[in-house]
């Protein structure tokens, strides 16, 4: 599943980027790496921007990089 | 001795740097404030050291310019320690970073900053432990609040004078752990500062981005780095960078684990705070609200003080030629010095200083990502996304720091687009000649629509630039900090920091430029003017006097609007302009070639080329825009909607 398609408040685990070299690096940069959880909190009207809490940390992901990041809900 | 501050973004380098220092870079709570580095010679505990403060970086591998410069610095000078600032409150990133600058086989002295914040957050982390595990220096810090910082740097010297150098943390991957040590070995005879397994990591990391600086570019080792990241991607099935940045991110994650307890947070009214500021309904109701009391305070404050001082000085300039005598060469000097003066005075600063001040409070309080956040539907349209928001807003204070901001942005593309629409933007010069002129004589009405006129334009020309010419944007990517409560001091110092610039730089250009255009009309060098700016003049339908105050208007945008009156010959400018002529008058001013100062920053940022292509079209822009502005009040003038 893709990280836009995941509702509000439900804990997710990354398990891949996809797209470009520039994406995936600054994602694992604001250390973010598949394996890590992360919950979706607010997002932005008019098919704005997500922003998701991983470990302590608050990151602003447009609609295009959310697209490109795969995760899946955890148990 | 040479200390290089490196930290993640937002984490308080600046900070540091400007309570040991004084206040000599810029902080503010948006990450990448910094993008280039200042270095400074200062005396901590009675010693003099060399402090460096670079640009925060998440990694060493280089996403975006400022990034690039920290790798650039590390590689090319000597440092002597590395001071790690590291957020107490996101230490596992924090550490990622650690355990790379481990890697580099430099003496390490890590700070723990913002140790307030992480209690507050109810998190504890054991210095001595995690000391214990790194093998180097640990330390408490508040930067902010000064604290710790005496220990910090006694540290650090001990460090530099002993230059013990701890061994980086071997990765788990042996097969790779085997790569990194048979390339280090052919690495030994390269004439070079680096440590060679760091250089090894540092090659197979990010190769092609380290080969191109100059250092390297000579030596014939591509081929080698191309056959060894091939090894390690065939064996392990990603690349290298991949599989470090892993091996960095489980291990920051274990030494967490063994070093931080979080207790019970105390924290709820942020949290709150941005249920309501980032709401889909009330965040953008705020939002203007916010940027609307923004602009009547600048506005309030600047009119206040403007009216008063100005009159000040045309009575001083009246009374000049009663000393030294009328029509003299003496008078003329010095009237068109005062006229410098009195502009920088009477018209920049009155605006400028509330503008920066309540600028560096909305950024230092952390509300500017939130607002990159809320903006970024918006941007996308215009082709960018909503971290290219901040360019914008300083633009209007002025298009120089504007055009440095891009550098935060990732894309080449993304910085040219946001550097071009950033410097259509009215600055605080621009607001001179839009208030001074617009709003006096025609009503602030007319000022706001040519506001939203301006900000129209700007969307439109993002929008036709995007859609064919440029390829689309990759999208946003922020760290969204934590809000902060900023001291009066720093917010004063702040002020005074960006405020220099215009004092240092451009003000005694706007003086000199005045004698000139003094000395032009005693000598009428301005008819010569006025026939180049003829042909531009003539289209708008403008007298050919205003010519010499849109050439002058290249050096600085106010010129434009103090020299108009001495250009003109009149003391009420409605004399020689109609209402028609001074819209299509500022609309022009508002778009064409930006100030020398921008241009110089365009072509810093970005190169000659580029500069060159943006200064032209802000030329077609401007006539176009200053065309259709004329248009439409000859169309709208018989309906009465305007006047």
């Amino acid at each position: 599943m893709k990280l836009i398609n995941i509702d509000d408040n439900v804990q997710v685990e990354i398990v891949s980027f996809r797209g470009g070299r520039g994406i995936s690096l600054k994602l694992r940069q604001l250390g973010l790496m598949p394996g890590d959880r992360i919950i979706v909190t607010k997002r932005a009207p008019f098919n704005g921007p997500l922003l998701v809490e991983a470990s302590g940390r608050t990151i602003a992901l447009g609609r295009g990089v959310a697209g490109k990041i795969e995760v899946k809900v955890c148990e | 001795m040479r200390v290089a501050l490196i930290g993640q973004p937002n984490c308080g380098k600046s900070t540091l740097f400007n309570q040991v220092a004084g206040y000599k870079a810029d902080t503010g709570n948006f990450p990448g404030t910094t993008v280039t580095f200042t270095e400074s010679s200062v005396r901590v505990i009675g010693e003099k050291i060399d402090l460096v403060d670079l640009p925060g970086t998440y990694s060493l591998t280089a996403s975006n310019l400022a990034e690039k410069e920290v790798i650039r610095y590390l590689s090319s000078n000597h440092v002597d320690v590395i001071l790690n600032l590291v957020d107490a409150s996101h230490l596992v990133q924090g550490l990622e970073l650690t355990l790379e600058l481990l890697e580099l086989g430099k003496p390490l002295v890590v700070g723990m900053n913002m140790m307030d914040e992480a209690a507050r957050m109810g998190i504890t982390i054991d210095g001595p432990h995690l000391e214990q595990i790194l093998g180097v220096p640990v330390l408490p810090l508040i930067a902010s609040k000064g604290r710790g910082i005496k220990p910090l740097f006694t540290t650090v010297l001990d460090a530099g004078r002993n230059g013990n150098v701890v061994s980086r943390v071997p990765f788990k991957n042996q097969q790779v752990e085997e790569i990194i040590l048979e390339m280090s070995k052919n690495l030994q005879d390269l004439k070079t500062d680096w440590d060679r397994e760091a250089l090894a990591i540092r090659l197979l990391e990010d190769g092609s981005e380290l080969l191109n600086d100059s250092e390297f570019e000579y030596l014939d080792l591509k081929k080698d780095i191309e056959t060894y990241t091939q090894q390690v991607t065939e064996q392990q099935g990603k690349t290298p960078s991949w599989v470090f940045s892993e091996e960095r991110h489980a291990l920051a994650q274990e030494l967490t684990k063994q070093v931080m307890t979080r207790g019970e947070e105390r924290v709820t009214w942020q949290t709150r705070a941005d249920d309501i500021l980032l709401h889909p309904f009330w965040g953008y109701v705020i939002l203007l609200g916010i940027l609307w009391a923004f602009f009547q305070a600048v506005y309030l404050t600047g009119s206040v003080i403007e009216g008063p001082l100005i009159s000040l000085f045309d009575g001083m300039i009246a009374n000049l030629s009663g000393f030294t005598g009328p029509g003299s060469f003496l008078t003329d000097i010095l009237t068109g010095a005062l006229q410098g003066i009195a502009g920088g005075v009477a018209i920049v600063l009155p605006y400028l200083m509330p503008f920066l001040f309540g600028m560096g409070f909305l950024e230092d309080v952390g509300y500017l990502p939130r607002l990159a956040f809320l903006m970024d539907t918006l941007m996308q349209k215009m082709g960018l996304h909503g971290k290219a928001i901040v360019p914008f807003i300083l633009g209007y204070g002025c298009n120089v720091p504007a055009v440095m901001a891009t550098r935060t942005l990732e894309d080449r593309r993304d910085r040219f687009l946001a550097a071009t629409l950033s410097v259509m933007v009215p600055c605080a010069a621009r607001i001179a000649v839009i208030f001074g002129l617009i709003a006096f004589y025609l009503g602030s009405k007319i000022a706001l629509l040519i506001y939203i006129f301006n900000i129209i334009v700007i969307a439109l020309t993002g929008r036709i630039l995007s859609w064919r010419i440029l390829k689309k944007s990759p999208g946003l990517i922020l760290e969204v900090p934590p809000y902060r409560m900023p001291t009066l001091k720093t917010m004063l110092n702040k002020t005074w920091f960006r405020a220099k610039e215009f004092i240092i730089e451009a003000w005694p250009i706007l003086i000199a430029g005045s004698i000139f255009l003094e000395l032009a009309i005693r000598y009428n060098i301005a008819g010569f003017l006025n026939l180049i700016a003829r042909p531009f003049t003539w289209v708008l339908g403008l007298p050919s006097a205003v010519g010499v105050p849109l050439i002058f208007g290249v050096l600085r945008k106010e010129l434009s609007m103090i020299m108009l009156r001495q250009a003109l010959n009149v003391t009420d400018i409605s004399q020689a302009l109609s209402p028609e002529q001074m819209i299509t008058f500022t609309i022009f001013v508002v778009f064409y070639i930006p100030c020398l100062a921008t241009l110089a920053a365009l072509r810093k940022e970005l190169n000659t080329r580029d500069m060159l292509i943006i200064a032209a079209l802000t030329v077609v822009i401007a006539m176009a825009t200053a065309l259709v502005g004329r248009g439409l009040v000859i169309i709208l003038t018989p309906f009465g909607v305007l006047f």
